[in-house]
């Protein structure tokens, strides 16, 4: 092996490249360029049709001073992300916890909580868009109706329209996370809770000791994908929000940061401006990772 | 899988009794919007309009789904779908499992340094790509064509590569010498040692790649203007915009859009579950 010539090695190289030329290529012109154009185009104004106008700095100014709606997409995504985050960990926690105990139908909760995960996110928002629907046809309020609740206006109200989104989010994502968390519950020797039994510790000792601060690592990962994918939030809000006048639904309610750059650059074609709001967003969330980061950062004993 | 029986000793009746009760209204909650959607397919229009909404059908009718093939090209959506999320899986299973072998066991200059770039992408959201992805696409005329589904698609393929790299980079050294030495070429040592070694990772990521494709929703709504170009979802879409009001026949789409990927979670359900566990992957 050591002798090899060098034409054979450069042969070999080769094949290396040639094995990864067409991957790399599609990732050149599709992923890796793209990031820089948008970060040029960030400093421009561009309409598609004409080519790119120099603005500098102009377009973030705008947005962060001068740009009210961007500052509701904001608000709306923090309340989104601060509601459907922790509630949906928070309950996918306790389902993973449920169903690793010895129970009878494991497999067939495992699979009904899981279903959304596998559904198209516009039928699911399509659905659930239906049962929101109004007074009359509603099932939702029907149900409200009966257990002596007023009926909700939910899309067609300020006030309801991005916690319908929130429910239904949360709804659609307690399957895929619960799976992960059981995983991680395998982790978890066995006998350590034997060992606590034998202490005479019941199901919230054993719960908040053993369960609790050992399924820390999963805790963290499931937050940190969750929060990446909840400020992320598009399909939902274009389903559930979009009619007359745009996306965003009653008073832009439910105008979410994405919905925002999606509107701006594919619905007004401001691509200097959609690509700014893009880096912004980029930007938020690499900071708001490293901070989650940080703040959940502990060793985890055994 | 082994249950952990946190608690459960014989006098911890009622902590049983709660889960099954949790578990049980968590089931009816997630199978309401199914049933609904379902139930609502199969309506007269008189039914839906009746107060108060019902469960029960008194006169089930496929209308809603005739009206649905009717007044648009469902089969060519679904043909489209299928197509689409099919040559983009093809594509990535066969791309990355290659390149994750040059990665893990070649050695070549830039290396590490290219996969390095690879891995990086993953931390970068797509609203950072779509602006410029869909002004190339247009500027290539691929808008509203198969190709500019597919192409652009083919190119998220850096975490089929890291994945793929970690499995091939845990075979050993010496099954692929043997192989050399027995003359093989590097494409026949990929195709008889390495792919046979790697199955379970290339139906996961084969799986997954075609549902997240299937399910796809921005890119084609970015760059498909014409009716006849649209996947499921977009379709769905635009017809929850066009027909609103008519809410069997959007149901009906919905079960149309919803159906097939359910077939494929029931016949690999079991690589969809350790799938998500080992990667983490969101279907």
């Amino acid at each position: 092996m050591e002798k090899e010539s060098i034409l054979h090695k450069i042969n070999k190289q080769k094949i290396s490249y040639l094995f990864i030329a067409l991957p790399a290529l599609l990732f050149f012109v599709f992923q890796l360029a793209p990031v820089f154009i948008s970060f040029f185009w960030s400093f421009t104004e561009y309409d598609v049709i004409h080519p790119p106008r120099f603005v500098g700095l102009s377009n973030y100014v705008n947005i962060l001073f001068h740009d009210p709606l961007f500052w509701i997409a904001i608000r709306n995504t923090a309340v989104y992300v601060i509601g459907v985050v922790p509630i949906g960990i928070c309950l996918s926690l306790i389902l993973a916890v449920a169903i690793d105990q010895q129970i009878k139908f494991k497999n067939f909760f495992k699979s009904i909580f899981f279903l959304p995960t596998v559904t198209a996110i516009i039928a699911v928002s399509v659905i659930w868009k239906w049962l929101y629907a109004g007074e009359k046809y509603g099932l939702l309020n029907h149900l409200l109706m009966k257990l002596g609740f007023h009926p909700v206006d939910w899309l067609a109200s300020p006030t309801w329209t991005l916690p319908s989104i929130m429910i239904m989010s949360v709804w659609a994502g307690v399957g895929y996370n619960m799976i992960l968390f059981l995983a991680g519950l395998q982790t978890i020797p066995h006998v350590m809770y034997e060992a606590a039994e034998m202490d005479g510790a019941g199901f919230w000792k054993k719960f908040s000791h053993i369960t609790l601060p050992l399924l820390k690592p999963t805790i963290v990962f499931v937050a940190m994908m969750s929060f990446i994918f909840s400020f992320q939030v598009f399909e939902q809000v274009y389903i559930m929000t979009s009619g007359q006048g745009g996306i965003g639904g009653v008073l832009n309610s439910g105008l979410t940061i994405v919905a925002y750059l999606y509107d701006k650059g594919f619905q007004k074609f401001q691509m200097g401006y959609a690509s700014a709001l893009a880096y912004i967003i980029f930007l938020m969330i690499f900071i708001l990772t490293m901070i989650n980061k940080r703040l959940m950062k502990t060793e985890v004993e055994y | 899988m082994a249950a952990h029986d946190i608690g459960i000793r014989k006098d911890s009746f009622t902590i049983k009794a709660f889960i099954y009760v949790f578990l049980i209204a968590g089931a009816v909650t997630m199978a309401l919007p199914y049933v609904w959607m379902f139930v609502t397919s199969i309506k007269p229009l008189q039914e839906i309009q009746a107060y108060p909404p019902s469960f029960i059908v008194k006169n089930p009718t496929l209308e809603p789904y005739k009206d649905l093939f009717r007044m648009v090209p469902m089969i060519r959506y679904l043909f489209n779908s299928l197509f689409v999320a099919g040559s983009i899986t093809l594509f990535n299973v066969f791309a990355t499992s290659l390149a994750g072998y040059a990665f893990a066991k070649h050695k070549f200059w830039g290396r590490d340094k290219i996969f390095f770039i690879f891995l990086g992408s993953l931390m970068i959201p797509w609203q950072v790509n779509i602006i410029p992805g869909f002004v190339i696409v247009k500027n290539l005329g691929w808008l509203n064509t198969y190709r500019g589904l597919i192409i652009p698609a083919m190119a998220w393929c850096a975490f089929g590569i890291f994945l793929n790299r970690q499995y091939i980079y845990s075979i050993p050294d010496d099954l692929i010498d043997a192989a050399r030495i027995d003359g093989c070429s590097e494409f026949m040592i990929y195709r008889k040692v390495i792919l046979p070694l790697i199955k379970p990772v290339v139906a996961t990521l084969a799986i997954f790649t075609f549902l997240q494709q299937w399910n796809n929703f921005v890119w084609p709504l970015v760059i498909i203007h014409t009716s006849n170009m649209r996947t499921i979802p977009l379709a769905l879409a635009v017809l929850t915009g066009q027909f609103g009001a008519n809410f069997a026949m959007v149901m009906a789409g919905a079960v149309i859009a919803t159906l097939p990927m359910l077939v494929v979670y029931l016949l690999f359900q079991k690589y969809i579950i350790k799938g998500i566990a080992m990667t983490g992957v969101k279907g």
